[in-house]
Protein backbone atom coordinates (compact mmCIF):
# COMPACT_ATOMS: atom_id res chain seq x y z
CA UNK A 1 0.00 0.00 0.00
CA UNK A 2 1.22 3.57 -1.07
CA UNK A 3 -0.79 5.53 2.24
CA UNK A 4 1.19 3.52 4.00
CA UNK A 5 4.24 4.95 2.95
CA UNK A 6 3.60 8.05 2.41
CA UNK A 7 2.32 7.94 6.13
CA UNK A 8 5.81 6.88 7.35
CA UNK A 9 7.52 8.47 5.69
CA UNK A 10 5.77 11.93 7.12
CA UNK A 11 6.16 10.72 10.40
CA UNK A 12 9.52 9.64 10.52
CA UNK A 13 10.67 13.55 8.89
CA UNK A 14 8.35 15.10 12.04
CA UNK A 15 10.07 12.96 14.39
CA UNK A 16 13.72 13.49 13.21
CA UNK A 17 13.23 17.54 12.44
CA UNK A 18 11.70 17.50 15.86
CA UNK A 19 14.33 15.21 17.56
CA UNK A 20 17.12 17.88 15.48
CA UNK A 21 15.69 21.13 16.33
CA UNK A 22 15.25 20.19 20.30
CA UNK A 23 19.22 19.53 20.32
CA UNK A 24 19.79 22.76 18.34
CA UNK A 25 17.36 24.78 20.02
CA UNK A 26 18.78 27.79 22.79
CA UNK A 27 15.63 28.67 24.65
CA UNK A 28 14.47 25.06 25.94
CA UNK A 29 11.02 26.24 26.22
CA UNK A 30 11.10 25.63 22.50
CA UNK A 31 13.08 22.80 22.75
CA UNK A 32 10.47 20.90 24.97
CA UNK A 33 7.48 22.20 22.28
CA UNK A 34 9.58 20.27 19.41
CA UNK A 35 10.35 17.34 21.62
CA UNK A 36 6.54 17.04 21.91
CA UNK A 37 6.45 17.61 17.72
CA UNK A 38 8.98 14.44 17.79
CA UNK A 39 7.05 12.27 20.19
CA UNK A 40 3.41 12.75 18.50
CA UNK A 41 5.28 11.81 15.23
CA UNK A 42 7.01 8.60 17.16
CA UNK A 43 2.88 8.02 18.77
CA UNK A 44 1.41 7.91 14.71
CA UNK A 45 4.47 5.07 14.19
CA UNK A 46 3.28 2.91 17.14
CA UNK A 47 -0.38 3.27 15.93
CA UNK A 48 1.02 2.30 12.64
CA UNK A 49 2.35 -0.80 14.42
CA UNK A 50 -0.44 -1.40 15.38
CA UNK A 51 0.86 -0.66 18.93
CA UNK A 52 -2.75 1.59 19.63
CA UNK A 53 -2.28 1.21 23.72
CA UNK A 54 1.46 2.01 23.89
CA UNK A 55 0.46 4.73 21.27
CA UNK A 56 -1.44 6.17 23.43
CA UNK A 57 0.02 5.94 26.66
CA UNK A 58 3.42 7.65 24.56
CA UNK A 59 1.67 10.53 24.28
CA UNK A 60 -0.40 10.32 27.62
CA UNK A 61 2.86 9.53 29.51
CA UNK A 62 5.25 11.15 28.21
CA UNK A 63 3.42 14.58 26.34
CA UNK A 64 1.09 14.90 28.89
CA UNK A 65 3.49 14.21 31.97
CA UNK A 66 7.21 14.35 31.55
CA UNK A 67 8.04 17.56 29.41
CA UNK A 68 4.96 19.34 31.18
CA UNK A 69 7.57 18.42 34.38
CA UNK A 70 10.05 19.32 32.12
CA UNK A 71 8.38 23.05 31.77
CA UNK A 72 7.39 23.48 34.50
CA UNK A 73 11.31 22.77 36.50
CA UNK A 74 11.78 25.55 33.27
CA UNK A 75 9.52 28.04 34.45
CA UNK A 76 11.06 26.97 37.96
CA UNK A 77 14.54 27.82 37.49
CA UNK A 78 14.05 30.74 35.52
CA UNK A 79 17.14 30.74 33.10
CA UNK A 80 16.30 33.89 31.09
CA UNK A 81 19.95 35.22 30.55
CA UNK A 82 21.79 32.32 31.48
CA UNK A 83 24.20 31.62 28.52
CA UNK A 84 25.99 28.22 27.10
CA UNK A 85 28.50 28.70 24.95
CA UNK A 86 30.93 31.37 26.17
CA UNK A 87 33.78 29.56 26.88
CA UNK A 88 35.60 27.16 24.15
CA UNK A 89 35.01 23.81 24.51
CA UNK A 90 37.53 21.04 24.87
CA UNK A 91 36.29 19.68 21.78
CA UNK A 92 35.43 21.32 18.80
CA UNK A 93 31.98 20.80 17.57
CA UNK A 94 32.96 18.98 14.19
CA UNK A 95 34.17 16.06 16.41
CA UNK A 96 31.20 16.01 18.26
CA UNK A 97 28.82 15.77 14.90
CA UNK A 98 31.05 13.89 13.72
CA UNK A 99 30.93 11.36 16.34
CA UNK A 100 26.79 11.30 16.68
CA UNK A 101 27.14 10.66 12.80
CA UNK A 102 29.85 7.76 13.05
CA UNK A 103 27.46 6.39 15.62
CA UNK A 104 24.72 6.45 13.23
CA UNK A 105 25.97 4.64 10.77
CA UNK A 106 27.86 1.94 13.13
CA UNK A 107 24.26 0.73 14.18
CA UNK A 108 23.12 0.76 10.50
CA UNK A 109 25.38 -0.93 8.85
CA UNK A 110 24.72 -3.83 11.98
CA UNK A 111 21.04 -3.39 11.02
CA UNK A 112 22.08 -4.29 7.20
CA UNK A 113 24.14 -7.25 8.60
CA UNK A 114 21.51 -8.34 10.38
CA UNK A 115 19.71 -11.25 8.10
CA UNK A 116 15.90 -11.27 8.77
CA UNK A 117 15.36 -15.01 8.23
CA UNK A 118 12.79 -15.81 5.31
CA UNK A 119 10.15 -13.16 3.84
CA UNK A 120 8.63 -11.81 7.77
CA UNK A 121 10.13 -8.44 7.20
CA UNK A 122 8.45 -7.93 3.98
CA UNK A 123 5.03 -9.87 3.67
CA UNK A 124 2.25 -8.33 5.42
CA UNK A 125 2.50 -11.24 8.44
CA UNK A 126 -1.66 -11.24 9.56
CA UNK A 127 -2.29 -10.28 12.74
CA UNK A 128 -5.46 -10.88 15.47
CA UNK A 129 -7.71 -8.18 14.93
CA UNK A 130 -6.77 -6.49 18.70
CA UNK A 131 -3.17 -7.50 18.35
CA UNK A 132 -1.95 -4.14 21.12
CA UNK A 133 -5.00 -3.47 22.32
CA UNK A 134 -5.91 -2.63 25.96
CA UNK A 135 -7.14 -6.22 26.58
CA UNK A 136 -4.61 -8.15 25.04
CA UNK A 137 -1.77 -6.24 26.66
CA UNK A 138 -3.45 -6.11 29.66
CA UNK A 139 -4.21 -9.50 29.65
CA UNK A 140 -0.34 -10.09 29.92
CA UNK A 141 0.34 -7.47 32.41
CA UNK A 142 -1.49 -9.08 34.22
CA UNK A 143 -1.04 -12.68 34.48
CA UNK A 144 2.28 -13.46 32.40
CA UNK A 145 4.64 -10.66 33.82
CA UNK A 146 2.44 -9.77 36.59
CA UNK A 147 5.71 -9.82 39.26
CA UNK A 148 8.02 -7.03 37.15
CA UNK A 149 4.74 -4.94 37.08
CA UNK A 150 4.38 -4.81 40.71
CA UNK A 151 8.49 -4.18 40.83
CA UNK A 152 7.51 -1.03 39.17
CA UNK A 153 4.80 0.77 41.39
CA UNK A 154 7.85 -0.03 43.98
CA UNK A 155 10.16 1.66 41.59
CA UNK A 156 7.50 4.64 41.17
CA UNK A 157 7.62 4.78 44.95
CA UNK A 158 11.38 5.09 45.10
CA UNK A 159 11.65 7.94 42.45
CA UNK A 160 9.11 9.59 44.71
CA UNK A 161 10.66 9.79 47.38
CA UNK A 162 14.11 10.36 45.85
CA UNK A 163 12.61 13.43 44.13
CA UNK A 164 10.45 15.25 47.55
CA UNK A 165 14.26 14.55 49.38
CA UNK A 166 16.73 15.56 46.85
CA UNK A 167 14.49 18.63 45.84
CA UNK A 168 13.27 19.69 49.25
CA UNK A 169 14.61 23.03 50.73
CA UNK A 170 18.19 22.33 53.04
CA UNK A 171 18.31 24.46 56.00
CA UNK A 172 21.95 25.14 55.93
CA UNK A 173 22.27 26.27 52.94
CA UNK A 174 25.54 28.12 53.39
CA UNK A 175 27.35 24.50 54.08
CA UNK A 176 29.46 22.46 52.12
CA UNK A 177 29.43 23.15 48.41
CA UNK A 178 28.71 20.87 45.98
CA UNK B 1 3.50 -5.07 7.75
CA UNK B 2 3.75 -2.98 4.55
CA UNK B 3 6.68 -0.90 5.34
CA UNK B 4 10.05 -2.99 5.43
CA UNK B 5 11.16 -3.34 9.07
CA UNK B 6 14.38 -2.55 8.35
CA UNK B 7 13.08 1.19 8.16
CA UNK B 8 11.67 1.52 11.48
CA UNK B 9 14.87 0.13 12.78
CA UNK B 10 16.90 2.52 10.83
CA UNK B 11 14.23 5.52 12.06
CA UNK B 12 15.50 4.30 15.29
CA UNK B 13 18.95 4.42 15.17
CA UNK B 14 19.05 7.67 13.28
CA UNK B 15 16.81 8.57 16.71
CA UNK B 16 19.12 6.90 18.96
CA UNK B 17 22.23 8.90 17.09
CA UNK B 18 20.16 12.19 17.51
CA UNK B 19 19.68 11.67 21.43
CA UNK B 20 23.32 10.60 21.61
CA UNK B 21 24.78 13.72 19.87
CA UNK B 22 22.36 15.74 21.92
CA UNK B 23 23.76 14.23 25.23
CA UNK B 24 27.22 15.17 23.52
CA UNK B 25 26.42 18.46 22.08
CA UNK B 26 24.43 20.37 24.31
CA UNK B 27 25.23 22.20 27.38
CA UNK B 28 21.92 22.68 28.89
CA UNK B 29 21.26 20.22 31.76
CA UNK B 30 17.56 19.96 30.37
CA UNK B 31 18.32 19.30 27.01
CA UNK B 32 20.54 16.42 27.89
CA UNK B 33 18.03 14.98 29.51
CA UNK B 34 15.89 15.33 27.38
CA UNK B 35 18.09 13.82 24.36
CA UNK B 36 18.11 10.73 27.10
CA UNK B 37 14.33 10.11 27.13
CA UNK B 38 14.67 10.70 22.75
CA UNK B 39 17.25 7.59 23.51
CA UNK B 40 14.57 5.45 25.23
CA UNK B 41 11.85 6.41 22.88
CA UNK B 42 14.36 5.29 20.06
CA UNK B 43 14.89 1.72 21.63
CA UNK B 44 11.09 1.50 22.27
CA UNK B 45 10.25 1.94 18.41
CA UNK B 46 12.85 -0.94 17.49
CA UNK B 47 10.93 -3.02 20.52
CA UNK B 48 7.69 -2.10 18.82
CA UNK B 49 8.63 -2.75 15.47
CA UNK B 50 10.28 -6.64 16.53
CA UNK B 51 7.09 -7.24 18.24
CA UNK B 52 4.75 -6.93 15.64
CA UNK B 53 7.32 -9.12 13.46
CA UNK B 54 7.42 -11.74 15.56
CA UNK B 55 3.71 -11.36 16.34
CA UNK B 56 3.98 -11.77 20.10
CA UNK B 57 2.66 -8.57 22.48
CA UNK B 58 5.27 -9.18 24.98
CA UNK B 59 7.00 -6.13 23.41
CA UNK B 60 4.45 -4.00 24.37
CA UNK B 61 4.79 -4.85 28.09
CA UNK B 62 8.77 -4.33 27.87
CA UNK B 63 8.00 -0.66 26.51
CA UNK B 64 5.35 0.13 29.21
CA UNK B 65 8.31 -1.05 31.71
CA UNK B 66 10.47 1.18 30.18
CA UNK B 67 8.03 4.55 29.79
CA UNK B 68 7.77 3.68 33.81
CA UNK B 69 11.40 3.63 34.08
CA UNK B 70 11.64 6.80 32.00
CA UNK B 71 9.08 8.82 34.08
CA UNK B 72 10.92 7.96 37.48
CA UNK B 73 14.23 9.06 35.79
CA UNK B 74 12.99 12.32 34.73
CA UNK B 75 11.33 12.59 38.21
CA UNK B 76 14.68 11.57 39.96
CA UNK B 77 17.07 14.06 37.31
CA UNK B 78 14.98 17.19 37.43
CA UNK B 79 14.93 17.11 41.40
CA UNK B 80 18.70 16.80 40.95
CA UNK B 81 19.02 19.83 38.32
CA UNK B 82 16.75 21.64 41.14
CA UNK B 83 19.38 20.67 43.63
CA UNK B 84 22.53 21.47 41.60
CA UNK B 85 20.84 25.01 40.37
CA UNK B 86 19.92 25.98 43.96
CA UNK B 87 23.60 25.46 44.95
CA UNK B 88 25.48 26.82 42.23
CA UNK B 89 23.15 29.18 40.31
CA UNK B 90 23.79 27.62 36.50
CA UNK B 91 23.06 24.30 34.49
CA UNK B 92 25.53 24.59 32.70
CA UNK B 93 27.12 21.49 32.21
CA UNK B 94 30.75 22.54 31.62
CA UNK B 95 30.55 24.64 34.93
CA UNK B 96 30.24 20.83 37.02
CA UNK B 97 33.92 20.10 36.99
CA UNK B 98 34.87 19.52 40.94
CA UNK B 99 35.67 15.62 40.05
CA UNK B 100 37.85 16.66 37.38
CA UNK B 101 39.95 18.88 39.34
Amino acid sequence: MLLDTVIFYICAIFAVGGAVMMILQRNPVASVMFMIVSLIAQAVLYVQLSALFVGALLIIVYAGAILVLFLFVIMLLNLRGERFEEERPKLGLTTKYGLAIIFFFEIVIIIKQTVFTGSISQSPITVASDFGNVKPVAELLFTKYLFPFELTSILLLVAIVGAVLMAKKENNDKGEQI
Amino acid sequence: MIVPIEHYLILSALLFAIGAGGVIISRNLIIIFMSIELMLNAANLSIIAFSLMHNLMDGHVLVFIVMTVAAAEAAVGLAIIIMVYRKRDTINADKFNLMKR
